[in-house]
């Protein structure tokens, strides 16, 4: 494939600035999240986990459109944002916003695996070698979950790349705003002898999601301690 | 006096009572198992909650019910060795000992890294994973990572189960000599008739 175009580059630079974005606001929450599903013994545990599951199932477009209520100027989320002056309806922000919300139960559900599968008895040996709860968990939970938070976070990051529906209905095909990827797609099979666009662009996701994944795997062999082989640690 | 127990507590639907005084020296507590033995060091620990009784390690009141009192493991200076050693899966031995020791109040220590080492014969180990050691190796390395928190007493969990005669010999001269060289106060947790004549000052025998 020849050199990308402005407009590809374009594309490209602002489907990662989205992903990025969504991954790190989705990042904190989900962590929180797994652990309080972990970790936490609570009644209505079980509504919990369904609700953070829901974008999981539910239509991308249903998604998109209550994302559209919540952050409308009278949603509670618009009117929130407008006391710092800030509105995300047709921005780029709201469709990492809607990236955001689609790639959080992948990456809880990935987080939450790494968590438990932290012996609970190597918290208590820290606790009587004379740390307290922070230090434990920064020390001996975190570091033996880290794989598990690193694999969940490309998971997410994969996933935001490939939104589309909740996007589209939350923040429309704005070109230059929040016209990534596969938006850029979806315009480009509207136009007639739009094809070659279409295969370029094709050939980009999949290139991208592809370097994502094999950075993921690349990633958890160099922080290779072997505490916890087989599950929630690889992606590939 | 060294320890001072008075506790009950709730394992899988029985009460368990425990009381017994015992002076500076080594301590061994016996019984058959599921009694409740290592239940009863867990509470001493912090790691577990009597419903009720005192607890007195060398005078520090640990645990109180009647005075509200119930300090957390990390607060308690104890060095457990646990029957399961429990040795950290992502750091090296070197760090494993130097975990507790970056913890402990300079006053506390009695013991460098070193010194360690050289007295529990694993100064070669240091660079390797806990996975990569034998039995007899982890189980030195999971006293010493003990010994280093400064601690003011030691409550071992069956620290002689899964070695072989060789290596039992050197654990128990290695606790002979935290009796003999570090004076500290041990309760260990044995269900080995002998190793308990050799070793125990006193023993502790728990009932069902």
């Amino acid at each position: 494939m020849p050199g990308l175009t402005a407009d590809e580059w374009g594309i490209v630079m602002l489907s990662l600035q989205v992903s990025l974005a969504a991954i790190a606001g989705a990042l904190p929450v989900a962590f929180l999240l797994a652990w309080v599903l972990a970790r936490v013994r609570f009644p209505g545990k079980i509504l919990l986990d369904g609700f953070v599951h829901l974008p999981l199932v539910l239509p991308p477009v249903v998604i998109g459109w209550l994302l559209l209520i919540a952050f409308a100027p009278e949603g509670p989320g618009g009117r929130f944002l407008a006391l710092f002056g800030i509105s995300v309806l047709f921005r780029w922000t709201g469709a990492a916003i809607a990236a955001a919300v689609m790639a959080l139960p992948l990456m809880v559900r990935a987080i939450r695996l790494s968590l438990e599968a932290v012996d609970p008895r190597l918290e208590a040996a820290a606790r009587t070698l004379g740390a307290g709860p922070w230090r434990t968990f920064a020390t001996i939970t975190l570091p033996l979950a880290a794989p598990g938070v690193l694999a969940g976070a490309v998971l997410g990051f994969a996933r935001s790349l490939g939104e589309f529906g909740a996007t589209i209905t939350f923040v429309s095909n704005i070109p230059e705003e929040t016209r990534t990827l596969p938006l850029a797609i979806y315009a480009a099979l509207q136009l007639p002898g739009g094809d070659s666009a279409v295969w370029r662009l094709a050939a980009l996701a999949v290139a991208l999601s592809l370097a994502a994944l094999v950075a993921s795997e690349a990633l958890t062999r160099a922080s290779g301690h072997g505490p916890m082989q087989g599950r929630g640690r690889h992606v590939l | 006096m060294s320890f001072d127990i008075d506790i009950t507590l709730q394992r899988g639907g029985r009460t368990i009572a425990c009381r017994f005084t015992s002076p500076t020296g080594i301590t061994a507590l016996v019984g058959p198992s599921g009694v409740g033995k290592s239940s009863v060091l867990e509470c001493i620990a912090g790691l577990l909650r009597p419903q009720a009784g005192r607890i007195t390690v060398g005078g520090a009141t640990l645990y109180d019910s009647k005075a509200g009192i119930n300090l957390p493991p990390e607060a308690r200076a104890c060095g457990m060795v646990f029957q399961d050693l429990r040795l950290f899966p992502h750091l090296r031995v070197r760090q494993n000992l130097a975990y507790g020791e970056a913890l402990a109040p300079p006053e506390r220590r009695f013991l460098s890294l070193d010194e360690a080492a050289a007295f529990l014969d694993i100064a070669p180990l240091l660079g390797r994973r806990p996975r990569t050691l034998s039995g007899g190796e982890a189980q030195r390395v999971a006293i010493g990572r003990a010994l280093l928190a400064g601690p003011r007493f030691l409550l071992m969990d069956e620290p002689l189960t899964a070695l072989d005669n060789a290596r039992r010999e050197a654990i128990i001269a290695v606790i002979e000599r935290i009796r003999t060289e570090l004076g500290l106060p041990v309760l260990l947790v044995s269900h080995d008739r002998a190793d308990v004549a050799r070793l125990a000052d006193q023993v502790v025998e728990l009932r069902p």
